[in-house]
């Protein structure tokens, strides 16, 4: 068991905005063709990340956060998904228009992702030691030797046990925590500027999910990456992310600072979301009563089928007519916490 | 040892009332190998577990995957055989019972499962779904289960109109109840929650466990609730115990297990669950280490000793022994004999 005492945090409000964004993603759409009509799974999304920080993608199953991953990589299948509209910036450059060959480039290399689901992600044919090895040659031109002795000097970087044996083994041989940790190895062995983490401890128990974050977070304070840390998870989210961005059918409905956004959530959602999670720490411990969680009723709408005007406005215990009538644009209610709702100014 | 473990649960927590008492319950799974199926080993899935609920109280069951608490669910239904140990309901031993003996104790017990995808059958609508216990049971006519079915469907949430359409244009938290009304149907009064939120997103997780908690109230329902997720565990319950490797490590009162865990095991996993608060990146805790071992082959002594902070020699070669540590608070720790305080507190944000 290691004492781990976390200090280092990140900064936050450097340079003027735009400086050091290392990835800067701008009105994103993203469509798929179903049989049930067309589906605006990213709908306008915009945001960032710096290099070092850690932003927090949060929302519940169908709200477009893996697809926001994925689109940053050219990753969604086409057909039936579509990137219909906007940029994605990596330095400057716009990833959506660079040719396949240029992008092969940066993929796994300069912008690497992982999955949630180690057992599906990792080839079962191959040796984790090959698998590892595969992004080194084709981006680091490193020969077959070397390239096994560098994955296996990655495998040691997220503590797997023996590392010289562990590298012949099969996917199969190896328990979900440290698949995962052979994901994160295949990751950053390129050294990525930027990490894309979709759910990385979802499919994980509760004691290997503390000991995989905590991974991240030790390589993040030595390599300097920028993490994308997508999760349903709040606590996750609180003790990982610097900022956060939380997202509702396909929008962006508010984004703050860590602190910022538990301390004083703007919108009715998050609010929602807030008060739905049982906290450990909250529940009146002391007389051992049993509390109601506080709901958010209803559910989340279909997205081939979204109302009109604010598509939370149905499940919303503050709309009024005119969150019926147009969604509310994005307002920055203090300085870096931008909230999407008619009713901010009332309701704060 | 069976015995004197469940003496001294008997001491800590006054039974008389009890609905259901499990006694030095094991289950193991053989492990068959080869074309002659010869006996290779066992998996030790729950390995002398005790424990009593009582009529209208919430037993929370908390552990990681391979702990063996689903296991306990199914066992103490009896859809699982008992390797040993025994059941009372009410009283009422029915460790030996038949299949055929069973079905009038079913009907005092239910259980909901975790995925309401695979739990409920695609070929039948949703209100054959809820109504089918009554028939196996022979309650009532076409008319009053019709009757009880719109009436259990408005209970739990659903529109009755909607009892003529099939589970897949349900969406998941809808399914989920529907299990719930499934179970409520014949009136049972202790229901095996198996993971039953744990597929739900976080605003349906919310509305289900609510219906969960009403639905107790209003019939003074006994649940074993069988989880992962410690805040969930915490929320529902009015005692929890705590597992690991098929044994119970801790258990006692939800406040006395959240505010002055015993075991070291509790303690890491009340470090590891993340805390949704501002602040919380600069928590201090500390993280254990390696996986869980295989129940196939479990450490011996006792099992949490590969990965314990506070391990010692004996924890080696002796197994700890479920016992009152403090009144009302079990747990199965040799720390406890050297008077010993540990580091152990609540999660500090």
């Amino acid at each position: 068991m290691t004492q781990i005492q976390q200090t280092t945090q990140q900064p936050r409000e450097s340079v003027a905005a735009g400086a050091d964004r290392i990835l800067d993603v701008e009105d994103l759409h993203v469509e798929f063709n179903t049989p049930a009509g067309l589906v605006r799974a990213v709908d306008g999304l915009s945001y960032f990340v710096r290099e070092g920080e850690t932003l927090g993608v949060v929302g519940e199953s169908g709200c477009g956060k893996s697809v926001t991953a994925l689109s940053v990589l050219r990753l969604i299948p086409n057909p039936p998904g579509k990137i219909s509209a906007g940029t994605v910036r990596f330095q400057g450059t716009n990833l959506l228009n660079l040719p396949e060959g240029e992008l092969e480039a940066i993929r796994g290399n300069h912008i690497s992702m992982i999955f949630q689901e180690p057992m599906t992600s990792l080839n079962p044919l191959y040796t984790v030691g090959k698998q590892i090895s595969e992004a080194l040659i084709l981006h680091q031109g490193l020969s077959k030797r070397a390239a096994m002795d560098q994955a296996t000097e990655m495998l040691r970087r997220v503590s797997i046990p023996e590392p010289e044996a562990r590298i012949h083994s099969y996917p199969h041989q190896l328990s979900g925590g440290m698949r995962q940790r052979v994901m994160i190895a295949m990751a950053i062995c390129c050294n990525p500027k930027v990490l894309i983490a979709d759910e990385p401890t979802t499919a994980l128990d509760v004691t290997i999910q503390a000991q995989i974050l905590e991974l991240i977070r030790d390589l993040q304070k030595v390599t300097g990456t920028a993490i994308v840390l997508i999760t349903h998870d709040m606590g996750v989210v609180a003790e990982n992310a610097d900022r956060v961005l939380v997202m509702y059918a396909g929008r962006k409905v508010e984004e703050a600072n860590v602190d910022e956004l538990f301390d004083h959530p703007g919108h009715p959602y998050t609010r929602g979301l807030l008060g739905s999670i049982p906290n450990l720490e909250e529940v009146a411990h002391a007389s051992g009563e049993r509390l109601r969680l506080n709901e958010i009723p209803g559910m989340v709408p279909s997205l081939t089928d979204l109302p009109s005007g604010c598509s939370f406005a149905p499940r919303c215990p503050f709309a009024v007519d005119k969150c019926h009538a147009a969604y509310p644009p994005l307002e920055e209610v203090r300085p870096g916490h931008w909230v999407s709702c008619w009713r901010t100014a009332e309701l704060d | 040892m069976a015995t004197d473990v469940a003496a001294e649960i008997e001491t800590a927590n006054d039974d008389s009332a009890a609905l259901i008492r499990v006694e030095n319950l094991k289950k193991y799974f053989p492990i068959h190998k080869g074309v002659f199926s010869k006996l290779v080993g066992q998996v030790y899935a729950v390995d002398g577990i005790s424990f009593h609920i009582k009529a209208g109280e919430t037993l929370g069951l908390v552990g990681e995957s391979g702990c063996g608490k689903s296991t306990v669910g199914r066992t103490v239904l009896k859809l699982l055989e008992p390797t040993a140990g025994s059941i009372h309901i009410k009283g009422e031993d029915i460790t030996a019972l038949p299949p055929a003996g069973m079905l009038a104790y079913r009907q005092q017990m239910q259980m909901i499962f975790q995925d309401p995808f695979a739990s409920l059958n695609p070929r039948m609508t949703a209100g054959n779904i809820v109504g089918e216990p009554l028939i196996i049971h022979g309650i009532g006519n076409a008319t009053e289960r019709q009757d009880r079915v719109a009436w259990l469907f408005e209970r739990v949430g659903l529109r009755p109109e909607r009892m003529f359409a099939y589970a897949h244009e349900f969406s998941g938290g809808q399914r989920q109840r529907l299990g719930i009304a499934r179970a409520l149907a014949i009136n049972p009064e202790l229901i095996i929650c198996d993971e039953p939120v744990s597929a739900l997103d976080v605003s349906i997780q919310a509305q289900i466990i609510n219906l969960l908690m009403d639905l107790q109230e209003e019939f003074k329902l006994s649940y074993l609730f069988i989880s992962h997720d410690l805040a969930v565990v915490e929320h529902i319950s009015h005692r929890v115990a705590v597992m690991y490797l098929g044994r119970i490590v801790e258990m006692t009162d939800k406040t006395s297990l959240f505010e002055e865990p015993l075991h070291p095991y509790t303690e890491a996993l009340l470090y590891a669950v993340p805390i949704a608060k501002s602040g919380a990146r600069n928590r201090t805790r500390q993280i254990v280490e390696g996986d869980v071992p295989s129940p196939i082959n479990p450490p011996s002594g006792c099992h949490f000793h590969t990965r314990c902070p506070y391990a010692v020699a004996r924890c080696r070669t002796e197994e700890p022994k479920l016992r009152e540590v403090k009144p009302g608070h079990l747990t199965a720790c040799h720390i406890h004999d050297r008077k010993v305080t540990l580091p152990l507190a609540p999660p500090e944000a």
